[in-house]
């Protein structure tokens, strides 16, 4: 349940961001090659905060996945698009997960599980922007900021978003509150 | 698009945009969003829906062609060079393929999904799609709370103002709110969790009030789009213009 | 499991049994035993925090596994665990806002039905049933967001009365509600036959429909318990000393008399104080002007009015009271008058002595701190005032704000005032209804502001917390404060209400409705 509310809420963000962020991207992008990818990270956070909020397998992608489909029916600019990419994005994030067998959920994990979504989402734009027919330096240049993005934006936002709702209390009904809290 | 199953939409947005994701030329693209128009105006709906539902979508477009025409794979004759720019007859067609692409599988699309309604799509993926209703009802309930999020929001502020904690103007005031706000919403999903818990649910078998089918029409709704989809392909096809993502420029 | 028709009405048998919260070291309820027996209907009474929520989410099922508390002994329905029988009793939340669900009007009251796997025609038949049976005449595709508070109880009864449970839980269900909305909840719970346990602390108007009065104490066990005659006969005043409301008997809250004002024309003269009473320098006179002053105000929601034309004034060393029906606009005008959002039309202006040190006259635009010693405002929902994460630090944040001295120490003497010294450490949410309610006024007391609005003080109050209440505010304003409350609860407009202000259910064109009573 909170994992839907959580897509919602991130949903939500989202679609400021296709704004606010896109903005950026786009001014990033234009000028630069490939450095648009370092706002990107915004849009990888819904698998990370699930993930780690959660503790669950498949909350990551149930997150993320949400937050896109609320993104599109409020009239994302990627359209149908947007779902795809929440789907490798939150795979990307779940994988690395997946490998600490949801056991770790410390900032390491957390970094991580940013730059897998970033490396998901960069693989899909391969195919879903064209971008393979992009140069090799866009590519690189491009692959980089967004892994850089993916652990800083996604990664240590949030899990420190994570730590701080934990401090609120409202994650109480989890093992990530009460870990904080002291509770267990 | 009322009367069509919120699920056949879906299905028919995939269905449609996956064969025109291979190709990345102007004459599918341009095709498939085409035959959009005019069917469009056929079912009435007017530029100015369009326009409403897609604006974001028809500002980025133009957008991702810019960043095509300046960044990608040099081949044919080359126009211009300066740093990592640059602009040849390649990345001039790639430009205008990927502008019109990206407008061809996003203006149909949102107007097709943009303003479906929440629990009739929810009614269909759990009868028809059989997905979970845990996540199913879980997801719906929770875009419930996207509406009361505003006014959260609204007494939220009043309430940090009573508080004399912040005018929220300021920047950090108004992260604090923000913070404030996804706080508030954690706290409604385990309420709603317990209220939906207190009326039953997870108990076991459940059925639904309103029934979700599938019609003759929704049939004819997801043909109608792979329909235009591999026309249009095909088209591209058959005029020697498709070029598979990937496959490398250089005419 | 469930049979889709009436179910049979349950039996309730609790042996030893407790509950402890996670992160709470004390039991919230212990070593209850209890036995209803189908059909019966029983009021739950019992001092705020005694345990009453915490046994209804119980009996429904929802108190959550060992993560989320200790159970001890066994509570049961017809014999099995009710932990393992979701569905078999229906339950309302204390908090309103808590028990809608579903976007749309049907689709809410039909949940209950669909996860209980009721067949489909039987679900709409069962939909209007209830929602005729609380008095919900809307049509089923109106959104959820669009009711009123009021209203929302009723829709959540009638969810769970769809449900047709074998047993009804009702956690306080007319705390919020106007005379009318209360009387009708009654009615339709009174066409029930199923078994029924209701908290609620309006006892009077309860009486002639429970069979037997169930009193909780707060460190486990039973205070009383029988049929209502008899338990508030036999133990009506050690309930009454336990802090419990009982039939008839009317709470006394000591006031001093406010002061004697100019009288004008349209209003009876006022009461003249008994003795001299000795006035300090500091002290209102009447001929100061009043505090604030709305004339011609409007007020509402996103530009469109709820109300217009409202003129009040609120005067040093008065209490007044606004009364009126759900949704009048209570809460919107309140708002508007302590300085939280700016009138749609006409103005609210504070007087010269209450504005000075602020750049205006008008409290919204004060800035959040200069409020805090000026006009201190009391939310209707508790919840939507606190800011930190303990009931300590909720009461710290209004004294470090304004600097003021020995903060520790008002702390201190506030948690002990309101009861609240045990729970210093707890989270504010996790609080039971009523101590959220004391912790949010104290919040506010605690920066001593010279204009209280209240929303609601009392709603859902035991008899102790109720007194308590009714005696800050009157102490408040017999040291020359005012006050402002918001309330349904004729009891407190008995002792707080030195001038009434009434808001009539009217359509926006009569808008002279609003109209100031003497009591
Ligand atoms: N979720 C929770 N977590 C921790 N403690 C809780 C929780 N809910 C209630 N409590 C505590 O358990 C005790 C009993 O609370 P409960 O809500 O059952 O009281 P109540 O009798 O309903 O009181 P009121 O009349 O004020 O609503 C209180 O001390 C309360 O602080
Ligand atoms: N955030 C909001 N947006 C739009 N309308 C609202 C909002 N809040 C309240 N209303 C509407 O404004 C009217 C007045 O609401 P208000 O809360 O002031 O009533 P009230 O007199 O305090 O009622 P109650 O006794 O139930 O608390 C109602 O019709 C209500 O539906
Ligand atoms: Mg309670
Ligand atoms: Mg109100």
């Amino acid at each position: 349940m909170i994992a839907a509310v959580l897509g919602v809420v991130i949903g939500l963000l989202f679609t400021f961001w296709n704004f606010a962020g896109y903005a950026g991207f786009m001014a990033l992008d234009a000028l630069t090659p490939g450095f648009g990818g370092l706002v990107a990270g915004v849009w990888l956070l819904g698998g990370v905060l699930g993930g780690l909020i959660i503790r669950k397998p498949g909350a990551a992608l149930f997150v993320e996945l949400l937050a896109a489909v609320v993104s599109m029916l409020l009239g994302s600019q990627w359209a149908v698009e947007t779902v795809y990419s929440g789907i490798a994005q939150g795979l990307g994030a779940e994988l690395i997960l997946l490998l600490g067998r949801y056991r770790r959920f410390g900032v390491g994990t957390a970094v991580l599980a940013g730059i897998g979504a970033a490396l998901f989402a960069w693989t899909l734009e391969l195919f879903l922007s064209g971008n393979i027919e992009m140069s090799t330096q866009f590519l690189v240049i491009y692959l980089v900021s967004l892994v850089v993005s993916g652990a800083v934006l996604a990664g240590l936002t949030g899990w420190a978003l994570t730590r701080a709702l934990a401090r609120t209390g409202a994650l109480d009904r989890f093992a990530a509150g009460r870990e904080v809290r002291g509770l267990a | 698009m009322t009367g069509v199953n919120p699920l056949a939409l879906c299905v028919a947005a995939v269905l449609y945009s996956l064969p025109l994701l291979t190709s990345v030329d102007i004459v599918s693209a341009g095709a498939a969003l085409g035959i959009w128009l005019v069917l469009f105006t056929a079912l009435g709906i007017t530029p100015a829906t369009i326009v409403k539902r897609t604006w974001p979508l028809l500002l980025a477009a133009p957008l991702s062609g810019l960043s095509m025409l300046l960044y990608a794979e040099p081949g044919g004759t080359v126009h211009l060079t300066w740093w990592l720019v640059t602009v040849s007859d390649n990345s001039i067609e790639l430009a205008l393929a990927i502008t019109v692409r990206v407008l061809a599988i996003g203006v149909p699309t949102l107007v097709a999904l943009v303003g479906i309604d929440p629990t009739r799509l929810a009614d269909a993926l759990a009868q028809i799609a059989r997905l979970p209703a845990r996540f199913v009802l879980g997801a719906l309930a929770a875009v419930r709370l996207a509406g009361v999020l505003a006014a959260d929001h609204r007494s939220l502020a009043q309430a940090r103002r009573a508080r004399g904690l912040s005018d929220t103007r300021s920047p950090a005031g108004g992260l604090a709110l923000a913070f404030a706000l996804l706080v508030t919403a954690m706290r409604r999903g385990t309420m709603l969790a317990t209220a939906m818990e207190a009326r039953a649910f997870g108990s076991g078998e459940r059925t639904w009030a309103r029934e979700s089918r599938l019609t003759r029409r929704d049939a004819v709704v997801v043909a109608a789009a792979l329909g235009v989809a591999l026309a249009a392909v095909g088209l591209a096809l058959a005029t020697g213009t498709f070029r598979l993502v990937g496959s490398g420029g250089g005419a | 499991m469930s049979a889709p028709g009436t179910s049979r009405p349950a039996r309730i048998v609790a042996s030893g049994w407790g509950w402890r919260h996670a992160s709470r070291r004390h039991p919230a309820v212990a070593g209850l035993d209890l036995v209803i027996e189908p059909g019966e209907r029983v009021l739950l009474l019992g001092p705020s925090g005694a345990g009453k929520s915490t046994l209804l989410a119980g009996l429904a099922g929802i108190l959550g596994d060992t993560e989320d508390g200790v159970e001890t002994g066994a509570l049961t329905l017809d014999g099995v665990p009710a932990a393992h029988q979701r569905g078999r009793a229906g339950l309302v939340l204390q908090d309103p806002e808590a028990n809608t669900i579903l976007p749309v009007l049907g689709d809410d009251v039909a949940f209950g039905c669909e996860n209980l796997a009721v067949p489909r025609d039987e679900i709409w038949r069962r939909v209007t049933r209830s929602l005729d049976a609380v008095g919900l005449r809307h049509p089923l595709d109106r959104p959820t967001a669009h009711l009123s508070g009021g209203e929302r109880q009723r829709l959540a009864i009638a969810g769970v009365l769809a449900m047709s449970p074998g047993l009804l839980l009702l956690d306080e269900p007319t705390a919020n509600l106007d005379h009318d909305g209360a009387a009708e909840v009654r009615r339709a719970v009174a066409q029930t036959s199923t078994t029924l346990v209701v908290v609620d602390h309006r006892v009077d108007e309860w009486l002639g429909l429970v069979d037997r009065v169930v009193v909780l104490e707060p460190a486990g066990g039973l205070i009383a318990d029988g049929p209502p005659d008899a338990v508030f006969a036999r133990a009506g005043s050690a309930l009454e000393a336990a802090g419990v409301w009982v039939p008839g008997s009317r709470p006394h809250v000591p006031r001093t008399p406010p002061l004697p004002r100019p009288s004008s024309p349209d209003q009876p003269p006022p009461r003249s104080p008994v003795g001299p009473g000795p006035l300090s320098p500091a002290s209102p006179s009447p001929a100061d002007p009043p505090l604030l002053t709305a004339a011609g105000v409007a007020v509402g929601h996103g530009g469109s009015a709820v109300r217009e034309d409202l003129d009040l004034e609120v005067r040093a060393g008065e209490s007044l009271v606004v009364t009126g029906p759900n949704g009048v606009g209570k809460t919107t005008f309140a708002f508007a008058l302590a300085g939280l959002t700016a009138p749609l039309a006409g103005e609210v202006r504070a007087s010269a002595q209450l504005a000075r040190g602020t750049r205006s006259p008008h409290p919204h635009r004060w800035r959040a701190r200069q409020l805090l010693t000026r006009i201190g405002t009391v939310f209707q929902r508790p919840e939507h005032q606190f800011v930190t994460r303990s009931v300590r630090e909720e009461l710290a944040v209004g004294p470090r704000l304004v600097r003021a001295r020995e903060q520790s120490a008002l702390v201190d003497e506030l948690l002990e005032r309101l009861r609240l010294t045990h729970l210093a450490q707890a989270h504010p949410y996790t609080l039971s209804g009523g101590e959220q309610r004391r912790l949010s006024v104290a919040t506010v007391l605690a920066t001593a502001p010279r204009v209280l609005v209240l929303d609601e003080p009392t709603f859902g109050q035991d008899r102790t917390t109720w007194t308590e209440l009714a005696g800050l505010v009157a102490a408040h304003v017999d040291a020359g404060g005012a006050a402002v409350s918001v309330t349904h609860d004729e009891d407190y407009v008995r002792v707080l209400g030195d001038r009434r202000f009434h808001l009539e259910a009217a359509p926006l064109e009569s808008q002279s409705a609003a109209q100031e009573v003497r009591v």
